[in-house]
């Protein structure tokens, strides 16, 4: 094993830490647009897509990079924009200040 | 600053974006925000990658990103906020395949021949479980879109079956290491498919929503395993947060349901429910059903009401209708409030999700803790196409697979009202004691239907 593994080990374990401190607690309420939002989030792998497909040469990489490409699109676009209709629900009314749902398990939060 | 320098910059500012994006998510008034933060890293991303050097077809890149944009963005704002569970799953899926298909295309680039014995380990983790999670949330999609029934798939033998199929992905991971060998792999592609389809059949009902979370984190897992194959930082760090965080939401949504995640996974809940649940049947029971100028009566003048909606409501698309009815009870000096069962709709947060939709005000929406200290008090408790969630044998009946779940404490109410289509069970499977409690009535039908009708019967009171 080189030292690039282990550093990549490294990252990989920090961000397995990060993952579980980030949303340690979350209302049940926001359980949906979390899942949706972070749905959202792995679909960086269009990154990787376009990596792939850009750096090839042969017809069958290029066909699967071409397919990667598009349903790594699908899932960052319709992520986001799934979660932002779904958040948008959230909003108050015009003229409403409190943009927050009130049932949101915060106790003497402003209403 | 060399040009790789600033791209490997930019991904950390697009890490930074995901950290912050995930933690907003976490917290009601920051969501919205933490969204778009997370959309902005997402676009610094792309935006740096197609900085990098020698970067060739490029119009391809540019076509097919247009193709998936031409079919996301109406797919994302056309669909039914009720059809939101289905859709996470396909966005979900695809992005499981995204991940397989990298991986693939990696590993059979002639710059791959003769790599480490780590390498292919990290290809074939990418395969199998970006390949799991794309025919499982096919699956999960098949079942929430009705185009194959919700309940768990059992048949004789199915655990030998799995056993066969996953002992054979393992052997075929070991003969891919042993032999680096393309053909193999695609064997193994097919073999992980096929696992994700047989992994999901027997989960259904109101667990298909905690599969879909799981599903969710995989595919976080195998978009990591990209990462480590293309030697790529950001995807490492981007699919390992949702990877992780996803595991850890997937336990708070288990839990809200008051069941373990093996639970969910391997018991085949409705097969078992049948068993158990059958001792107590509604043979002999009679039921009382009532005419909306009853309840309608009974709704005008009562004190305290309270609606308990689930997800019979939101196929009924009659949010709508339930707050018309709520305040046209409230003109007439009634206290109205919603009681909302964490796991009511088909997700957790969802029912939230589709009232706010109709407009009705937040601090009318009471979560369940909130709510139930109020339900001896209440009047009328009306209970619209819900059943789960209000089944008190999740608290008096040890057997029952819903054993332990919190549930809204309807039956504590002076009156219960069901609001059903028919008298079939529940998401999960169950008899409802409930029903034919005699503090009971029945108004069957549509829910948005009824609603109306009693709009006009508490009009007319």
């Amino acid at each position: 094993m080189g030292g690039g593994i282990l550093q990549y080990v490294t990252v990989f374990v920090l961000a397995v830490f990060v993952g579980i401190e980030v949303i340690s607690k979350v209302p049940s309420i926001l359980h949906t647009p979390l899942m949706s939002g972070s749905n959202a989030i792995h679909g960086v792998i269009l990154v990787g897509a376009i990596l792939i497909l850009g750096h090839t040469n042969t017809v069958p990489e290029e066909v699967l990079g071409f397919l990667a490409v598009v349903l790594a699109t699908l899932n960052v676009v319709g992520g986001f924009v799934v979660t932002d209709r779904m958040l948008e629900m959230f909003k108050g009314k015009p003229g409403d200040r409190a943009q927050t749902p009130r049932a949101d398990g915060e106790p003497g939060g402003r209403t | 600053m060399s040009r790789a320098t600033a791209i490997d910059l930019c991904y950390l500012v697009a890490i930074a974006a995901f950290i912050l994006a995930l933690k907003g998510l976490a917290s009601p008034r920051r969501a919205r925000l933490g969204n778009i933060i997370g959309a902005a890293g997402m676009v610094v991303a792309i935006g740096a990658t197609f900085a990098q050097p020698n970067l060739a077809h490029l119009w391809m890149i540019i076509v097919a990103m247009i193709i998936g944009l031409v079919i996301a963005v109406p797919a994302a704002r056309l669909v039914k906020m009720t059809a939101i569970p289905q859709m996470v799953a396909v966005f979900n899926g695809v992005g499981g395949g995204a991940a397989a298909l990298v991986s693939i295309a990696e590993f059979i680039s002639p710059a791959y021949r003769g790599a480490a014995t780590y390498k292919v380990v990290e290809v074939l983790f990418g395969v199998l479980v970006g390949s799991v999670s794309f025919s499982g949330s096919a699956i999960a999609f098949a079942k929430l879109q009705e185009l194959m029934t919700g309940r768990p798939i059992t048949y004789p033998g199915q655990q030998a079956l799995n056993a066969v199929v996953a002992a054979c992905v393992v052997g075929l991971a070991g003969a891919v290491i042993a032999t680096s060998s393309a053909p193999i792999l695609w064997v193994l592609l097919i073999a992980a498919l096929v696992l994700g389809v047989i992994f999901v059949l027997p989960i259904g009902g109101a667990d298909v929503p905690v599969l879909i979370s799981l599903l969710n984190s995989f595919t976080g897992l195998a978009v990591a395993a990209s990462g480590f194959t293309l030697d790529n930082n950001l995807l490492i760090v981007a699919g390992t947060l949702v990877g992780a965080s996803g595991i850890l939401l997937t336990r708070m949504m288990s839990q809200a349901m008051g069941r373990s995640l093996p639970n969910i996974l391997f018991s085949a809940f409705g097969s078992v429910v049948s068993a158990s649940g059958g001792t107590e049947g509604p043979e002999g029971r009679s039921v009382r059903s009532g005419t909306p100028e009853d309840i309608g009566v009974l709704l005008a003048y009562a004190r305290k009401v309270v609606i308990i909606p689930g997800y019979g409501l939101a196929v009924a698309q009659a949010q709508h209708a339930a707050r018309e009815l709520a305040d046209t009870l409230m003109a007439r000096g009634v206290e109205v409030f919603y009681a909302i069962h964490p796991v009511a709709g088909r997700m957790p947060g969802h029912m939230n999700v589709l009232l706010a939709e109709a407009n009705v005000p937040y601090d009318e929406l009471k979560e369940m803790d909130e709510a139930n200290p109020q339900l001896p008090t209440t009047d009328v408790a009306l209970v619209v196409g819900a059943n789960d969630t209000v089944n008190p044998a999740a608290k008096s009946t040890p057997g029952s697979p819903i054993y332990g779940m919190p549930i809204i404490n309807a039956d504590q109410a002076a009156h219960i009202v069901f609001l059903k289509r028919s008298m079939r069970p529940g998401f999960a499977g169950i008899d409802n004691e409930l029903l034919y409690d005699p503090k009971t009535v029945m108004l069957f039908g549509d829910a948005k239907d009824t609603l109306q009708k009693l709009v006009t019967a508490v009009n007319d009171a």
